[in-house]
This record gives C-alpha cells, sequence and structure tokens, in this order.
C-alpha cells in the first residue's frame, strides 16, 4: 500500500493520470481545472511521463485531439471546467458514439453569464445525453480513485468517462491522500489494445455517414453499450475493493438503514449533509442521506434499493434547468420513482449555485423542509433554496 | 410507412458504427436520388472530357471508343455536365417513374 501524503486534489490528480501511463494529454488551461494539467504537464517535461503533451487552441480542438489520438489506440486525458466543457459540446457526442475511451476530469463550476469561476453542477449537467460514462467524487481520495476506475471501466466497456470534482471545493483542497502502488495500478490498468483503431496497415471507417436507414441502428447500439456499462463500472469497482480494500457503490448511503426522511445529493457537499444527519440523528429525528456517485448511467436499481422505506425525500441539485419541472436530478428521480410503487414524497431544492456556501445549519433546514412534504403538498415543483428575497 | 426499413440489425453492427471494409463507398448507390438522367448524343460529342472532369461525383469514365459515358449507378443528375458540355451534347432527360 501507498503512503498517505497530504496532497492538493488537482495534483494527486495529475499523478494518478500519470500512474495510469496515458499516451496523450492535451487541454486548455481554464481554472479551477488547470492545476491538473499544469502539473502533467511538468511531468512530461520533466521526462518523469512518457506521453504526448498538445498544448491546444481551444477545448474544441482539445476534445478533438484526445478523438483523434484514441482513435489511433492510444489512451488519452484531458480536463477543463464551465465554459471550457461547453466549447468541447459537439465532440463530446462523437468521442461517445465512436466509443473512444476518453477520460476526462470536469472541475465543476458555474456556467456564465453572470460569469463565476465557483462551484456548482450547471456545466457536467449540460452533458447529461452525452453518452458519457459520468461519476462524482465527493473527496480527494475518492476523486483519485475514480481516476484509476474511469481508465478501467473506459477500456472495457469502450466509452468515454467523465470524473467530476466540485471546483475549488475539490480541486484546490490540501488532503491526505493514497496513490495506488504503480504495481496495482498496471495491474488494474493492463495496456490499451484496441480491436478497432486507425491504423494504415488496416484501414476502417470511423465517422461514416448514418443515413436513415442504418441512424437508428447505430444509436439502438450505441445505447445497449451503453447500459452494458453499468455491469463493468460496478465491477470495477469490486475488483478496486479487492486490490485496495476501498468499497465504492453508485449509490452511497448514510444512516439509510431505518431513515424515514433523506436528503439526495451529489458531490462534495455529501460530507456537510452527513454533518447535519448526525446532528438530527443526536436529536432522535431519523435522517438518512444519499449520493449518487454514478450519475450515467443512472443507477436506478441502486437508487429504488438505496431509498428503503422513506417517507420523503428532498433532492438537492446544484444547477437551474430552466422551464423544466425541477433541476436535472429532481427530474431523473421523479421519473424513476414513476417506475416504481415505492413512491416517497419528493422535495427538489436548488442550492449552492457558484460556489454559495450550503452549511449544515442549511442542510437541517432542508432536512426540516423534507418533513413537512410528508404532510403537506408542496407548493412548487422546486425550489431555489436560500435566495435572497 | 413501412416499420423496419433498416439496412443492417443494430446487433451487426461494429463499435462505433465503424466500417471495417476499405473503400466499401463504392457500393453505395447514390443513382436512385437523381430524378434526371445525363443522355449523351454522340454525334455531337466531341470527347472533350469536360464531363469527366466537372463530374462531382467522378461518374464518367473513358470506354473504348473515346466517349465519356456516365455510370448511372453513381449519377445524382446534378446537371453541371449538362450545363457545361461545350457542344450541348448532353440532355437532362427526366427519369421515368
Amino acid at each position: 500500500m501507498g503512503k498517505r501524503l497530504a496532497k492538493e486534489v488537482s495534483i494527486a490528480i495529475a499523478e494518478a493520470v500519470a500512474q495510469c501511463k496515458v499516451d496523450v494529454i492535451s487541454a486548455y488551461p481554464i481554472t479551477p481545472q488547470t492545476h491538473i494539467v499544469e502539473h502533467l504537464a511538468e511531468l512530461v517535461n520533466n521526462g518523469e511521463l512518457e506521453a504526448e503533451y498538445m498544448p491546444v487552441e481551444s477545448e474544441h480542438a482539445a476534445m478533438s485531439a484526445c478523438i483523434g489520438a484514441a482513435a489511433t489506440g492510444a489512451r488519452t486525458f484531458t480536463s477543463t471546467s464551465a465554459q471550457g466543457l461547453l466549447l468541447m459540446y459537439e465532440n463530446l457526442f462523437i468521442a461517445s458514439a465512436f466509443r473512444l475511451p476518453i477520460v476526462m476530469v470536469i472541475a465543476n463550476r458555474s456556467i456564465s453569464a453572470p460569469i463565476s469561476i465557483w462551484n456548482d453542477h450547471s456545466d457536467v449537467m449540460t452533458m447529461r445525453d452525452s453518452g458519457w460514462i459520468t461519476t462524482f467524487a465527493e473527496n480527494g481520495q475518492e476523486a483519485v480513485d475514480l481516476i484509476y476506475h474511469a481508465y478501467r471501466v473506459a477500456e472495457k466497456a469502450l466509452l468515454p468517462v467523465a470524473v467530476n470534482i466540485d471546483g475549488f471545493t475539490l480541486s484546490h483542497v490540501i488532503e491526505p491522500i493514497e496513490l495506488l502502488d504503480q504495481e496495482l495500478v498496471d495491474k488494474y490498468i493492463p495496456p490499451l489494445r484496441m480491436k478497432y483503431k486507425l491504423d494504415p496497415k488496416k484501414p476502417i471507417t470511423m465517422g461514416a455517414i448514418g443515413v436513415p436507414e442504418i441512424y437508428t441502428e447505430a444509436k439502438k447500439a450505441q445505447d445497449e453499450a451503453f447500459k452494458a456499462s453499468y455491469k463493468i463500472i460496478v465491477n470495477a469497482w469490486k475488483e478496486f475493493e479487492k486490490l485496495t480494500g476501498r468499497r465504492y457503490q453508485p449509490v452511497e448511503t448514510y444512516q439509510m438503514e431505518d431513515a424515514e426522511v433523506a436528503l439526495l445529493i451529489m458531490g462534495s457537499l455529501a460530507e456537510t449533509a452527513m454533518n447535519a444527519v448526525d446532528f438530527l440523528r443526536k436529536k432522535g429525528k431519523k435522517v438518512g442521506l444519499l449520493r449518487f456517485r454514478l450519475w450515467r448511467p443512472f443507477p436506478l436499481k441502486d437508487f429504488l434499493r438505496a431509498i428503503g422505506k422513506i417517507k420523503a425525500l428532498g433532492v438537492i441539485d446544484r444547477a437551474v434547468s430552466h422551464g423544466s419541472t425541477g433541476g436535472p436530478v429532481g427530474i431523473e428521480v421523479r421519473s424513476a420513482l414513476y417506475q416504481s410503487n415505492k413512491r416517497p414524497k419528493v422535495v427538489n431544492f436548488i442550492a449552492g449555485l457558484s460556489g454559495r456556501d450550503v452549511t449544515v445549519e442549511d442542510f437541517v433546514e432542508l432536512f426540516e423542509k423534507t418533513y413537512e412534504a410528508i404532510n403537506k403538498k408542496p407548493k412548487f415543483s422546486y425550489e431555489i433554496y436560500g435566495v435572497k428575497e | 410507412m413501412p416499420k423496419d426499413q433498416g439496412l443492417i440489425s443494430w446487433k451487426e453492427l461494429a463499435p462505433g458504427m465503424f466500417i471495417l471494409e476499405p473503400g466499401n463507398s463504392v457500393k453505395f448507390k447514390t443513382g436512385d436520388w437523381r430524378a434526371y438522367k445525363p443522355v449523351l448524343d454522340k454525334e455531337k460529342c466531341i470527347k472533350c472530357g469536360m464531363c469527366y472532369a466537372l463530374c462531382p461525383d467522378l461518374c464518367y469514365k473513358k470506354d473504348e471508343e473515346g466517349y465519356f459515358i456516365c455510370n448511372l449507378y453513381y449519377c445524382k443528375g446534378c446537371g453541371i455536365c449538362a450545363a457545361n458540355c461545350p457542344k450541348n451534347a448532353i440532355t437532362m432527360v427526366l427519369e421515368e417513374a
């Protein structure tokens, strides 16, 4: 086992990416992601990592370069935030439709306007239909472990993976982090051997036209592959547990065994929410917490199992979906519950936009609001929490 | 409208809809998109090859006698050949339904 060392999470992520022996890194700097690719550039420059570092003129080019490199069978990495992700947008769909195992870290940041460098999930939520496997880390250790996991999964499923870390809250925080021994990394992530790749010796066509007589079939094939990735994702976590003893599941639960009311959240705010759970538990309230570690493919069965017998669920979104029936997670959760016989009352909050603090006291209040929903029909399908009237 | 207009089962597609057979676009019939087809009048033709040079789909091929003949398997009927023929030897004729 490796040593636990105090490291900035971005630096630890870069080191984990290097341990995965990437061949090509292509990125454009954007806050709060910058430290990750900066450190990778240093590692390449110092000769500590044998990889091609492609500084490009934009994120559109960064994703294009990753697509091109991955198409030749190279192991690739990129990282971005907010506007950078949006500039990659059209290429995200091409990466997934081409079944290329690209790994990207998104240091989540609010989308402009108003211009903001601070954290919420409005950037990644725009790509929820793009066919990328999407995971969310809660802390630095998990962020690093999700990198190893991402390569394992991407290359088995032949699908791109986006690992999300909260900008600043995770990216710029120093935590004690344990990197795996290189030997274990090599075992967990064997060299990439792509069956189909661009090779002059064995030419194939990528990106052929999808006429109406074949486009539907191409999408069906992609959708089935995406659904099938669920097992690969879960198995990769099981294998990771065997190697490291660290256990990861698609849906994380905290104090859910006898919970009657729960909150659901993604990312690093879950740590604060757990403190609120502890506080309310001491007062005898049966509250619990759910967290989606896996967002795409949506962990439907795990979610339905995890909610247990709760009477009300407060879903906390960190992005606005204008004119919709809720935040992105709220919509998804309501839709999931409609397919089930278990239907707790659902209240949907939008909180923590652009790095606004959501404190333990806030979570206590959100729990109280969720309690109210048991007997009272909420007035709105979602509420932007904490807004100054 | 027929239920199944697909050419191939989704299960048989290579990942990413990659085409594993190089150069198989020659099999792609584009001739059925056509409304008008070019008809050559060999009496007027001077074998200059303008049609051959300008055809955007590379449909024209020289035959043994030196005439440039349009391959109707690919010809989409754009009419560029007819419009540019210096001797008006090519006429666009409406395809019969």
